[in-house]
């Protein structure tokens, strides 16, 4: 049966004006690296790229009639995808740009909550453009440029050759305030190398555990990403910016990361605090993501959620000698933290 | 017994017609088939999104993927009749006097059958178009609502509110309510006379058929797990009315209806291939296919009421004669 077959990568391109996203677009579309793509963008206009499998398509938000605001969905694309889909054959993913100004929520959603895109596509990853030249006045003048990075599970920091080290640092570590637990690419003229970028998997938790086993550690990310100081340390002291060296850099953050810690979880209290976080903070909450280890259950339990909606599976079993520790990180907007911490460990099995 | 005469071809079916009593079947592909003392093809759009029977004129009216409209003929001709640039056409129809509507992007488009073409730009979408049964009048089915266009004469169009994503529209045959099918599991109508809203909800799935019976007495759709069928009988259509489930399955999705020229019964398609004919009267059941390869995407039933072309979404279509 033809519409049996695994469901196509979707990969989200996202990025201010002039952040590089046509260049990378274009390379994606010309390089040789084995796979085709049909492409969904907003004008056909830059991209100069002959290719039948790019789709122009009017960013539509529609909100769901169930009473909940960050309830979106992108109308256009359950209509796009439905009419590729009918042709599977022609290509292997689907990447979706959007404008610059674009929310990335409601494309993420469409594949969580539009059942027929769902059953036929998973959402790979949402990749986030960043210019590191004028990053720092894209947040003083808008929300969505933070949003773009908060949302991302890579980030493709762009046009380093334009800013001193020094310069590159500070963009870094604000990236890094927003959102702790994306991947982060150094680049020039968006010369990324593509497999960092396309088929991750990234937001198939199991997946993202598999090839980065540290990704909600940030003590690992420090080493790995060779961090000088960055508010990393961000994640346990949610209140140290305000000391930080560069506050200038980190000044226009509204985007706050709540890191939170704890032992095993008693699930019949998990669930419903969980479920209850997404309900009342959903508007808030951009995305979250966690390891948890619940009493009495030989496998980790992974999960991840945009605004509202909230994913969790069983993802291996713990190995002999790992420490059963739950891991939770929130990345949103006034989020209260202590709150959360508290309601978090009262989740336990064995409360603190 | 029924007997079903198999077309076993490549791809999803996008409408499978009859036109002059030959069976045809139109792919995403934009290939036509139909079997005319063997099987024949003609090629109409670079990719099919959307298709129309025109009953008046004996023909389908195609929209894809390439930006045009295509009017696909039982001698075999597929002829271009306009187009809307470089955007995807995803939803058409076919109305009185050789005229055709089409939606693509924020634009619906209105074909007189002398050619001109009429544009009514939207602030959204355009998801869905349908021809009122009578005069020269199209539907929109758009974000928030539908709109009712009158493209022969100059004049303001009739604005319909409900909240939420329309994806489709259909016009009740004596044309005096309006149906939309929404993003969320449900339908929602509108009478005309006096703006009375109906909402018709409950589904577990996306309504993506609809089909009026005889003389518009009742609507029948997918989204179910059985065609559900609504009274339309009444002033009020179907207000406060529970409608019919036919064909019920515990394990398989109608995912297509349609309803006999003149009798009160409806085929029902799933999807796993299977279609079952109903009764409404008694819900009667016959099974008319076994399940198959794909979801049932479209039926038609010939004039003579013989027979049902059918074709599915992984490609095996055929025609069921159910007086053999």
């Amino acid at each position: 049966m033809s519409e049996a077959s695994a469901p196509i990568p979707v990969t989200v391109l996202t990025g201010y004006l002039g952040s590089g996203k046509t260049t990378l677009l274009n390379r994606i579309l010309s390089e040789n690296h084995g796979k085709r793509y049909a492409v969904i963008v907003n004008e056909f206009g830059e991209i100069g790229i002959d290719n039948d499998l790019i789709v122009e398509s009017d960013e539509e938000i529609y909100e769901m009639n169930n009473g909940c605001v960050c309830c979106t969905v992108r109308g256009d694309l359950i209509r796009v995808v439905e009419g590729l889909m009918r042709r599977p054959g022609r290509f292997d993913a689907i990447l979706v740009e959007t404008t610059g100004l674009a929310d990335p929520a409601p494309v993420a959603q469409t594949f969580f909550m539009d059942e027929d895109v769902r059953s036929k596509t998973r959402l790979d990853a949402v990749v986030a453009l960043v210019d590191a030249k004028h990053l720092p006045l894209r947040l003083k003048d808008s929300k969505e440029a933070e949003d773009q990075i908060a949302f991302a599970d890579v980030v493709v920091l762009n046009k380093t050759d334009l800013v001193t080290p020094e310069e590159l640092r500070d963009v870094e570590a604000t990236v890094r305030a927003i959102n702790p637990t994306a991947r982060i690419h150094r680049t020039q003229r968006s010369a990324v190398d593509l497999a960092e970028v396309l088929d991750r998997g990234a937001f198939d938790l199991k997946r993202a555990l598999e090839n980065d086993p540290h990704f909600l550690d940030a003590e690992e990310h420090d080493h790995e990403h060779d961090h000088v100081c960055g508010p990393d340390c961000d994640h346990d002291h949610e209140h140290h910016h305000h000391d930080h060296a560069h506050p200038a850099a980190i000044h226009d953050v509204t985007v706050q990361s709540i890191s939170l810690r704890g032992g095993e979880m008693d699930s019949k209290k998990f669930f419903p605090w969980i479920e209850k976080v997404t309900q009342i903070e959903g508007p808030n909450i951009l995305r979250l993501k966690g390891i948890i280890a619940f009493k009495d259950d030989p496998d980790r339990y992974v999960l991840q959620g945009v605004h509202m909606i909230v994913e969790g599976d069983h993802q291996r079993p713990w190995k002999e000698g790992e420490r059963h520790e739950s891991r939770l990180v929130f990345i949103g907007r006034d989020l209260d933290a202590e709150r959360l911490r508290k309601s978090f460990e009262a989740c336990q099995a064995v409360p603190n | 017994m029924p007997t079903v005469a198999p077309l076993d071809l490549d791809g999803h079916c996008v409408a499978a017609v009859f036109l002059n009593d030959i069976p045809h079947f139109a792919l995403a592909d934009g290939s036509v088939h139909r079997l005319d003392h063997g099987h024949k093809t003609v090629q109409a759009n670079d990719g099919m999104l959307a298709a129309a029977h025109d009953p008046a004129n004996q023909r389908l009216v195609t929209g894809g993927e390439d930006g045009k409209v295509f009017a696909v003929k039982a001698d075999g001709t597929a002829v271009e009749l306009g187009g809307a640039g470089k955007k995807w056409i995803t939803s058409i129809a076919a109305g009185p006097q050789g005229a055709v509507a089409y939606g693509a992007g924020r634009s619906a488009f209105v074909r007189l059958a002398d050619g001109t073409i009429k544009e009514f730009q939207h602030a959204r979408t355009v998801e869905g178009v349908a021809f009122a049964p009578r005069g020269l009048r199209i539907g929109v089915a758009r974000y928030n609502g539908a709109t009712l266009h009158f493209p022969a004469a100059e004049g303001k169009p009739l604005e319909l509110e409900w909240a939420g994503a329309h994806t489709g529209i259909t016009f009740s045959p004596d044309g005096n309510f309006v149906v939309t099918t929404m993003q969320e599991n449900a339908l929602h109508g509108w009478k005309l006379s006096d703006g009375k809203h109906m909402r018709m909800s409950g589904y577990p799935a996306k309504v993506k058929s609809l089909s009026w019976a005889v003389r518009g007495r009742w609507l029948a759709s997918s989204g179910a797990p059985a065609a559900i069928v609504w009274p339309f009988h009444a002033k009020d259509g179907p207000m406060g009315k529970a409608p019919l489930e036919l064909g019920t399955r515990g394990d398989a999705m109608v995912t297509c209806v349609s309803c006999h020229p003149s009798q009160e019964v409806v085929a029902i398609g799933y999807e796993d291939g299977m279609v079952l004919a109903a009764r409404f009267a008694d819900q009667k059941e016959v099974l008319l296919r076994r399940p198959g390869k794909g979801a049932i995407t479209s039926m038609m039933w010939d004039r003579e009421e013989r027979r049902i072309a059918f074709g599915s979404a992984a490609g095996d279509c055929g025609v069921i004669d159910i007086a053999a």
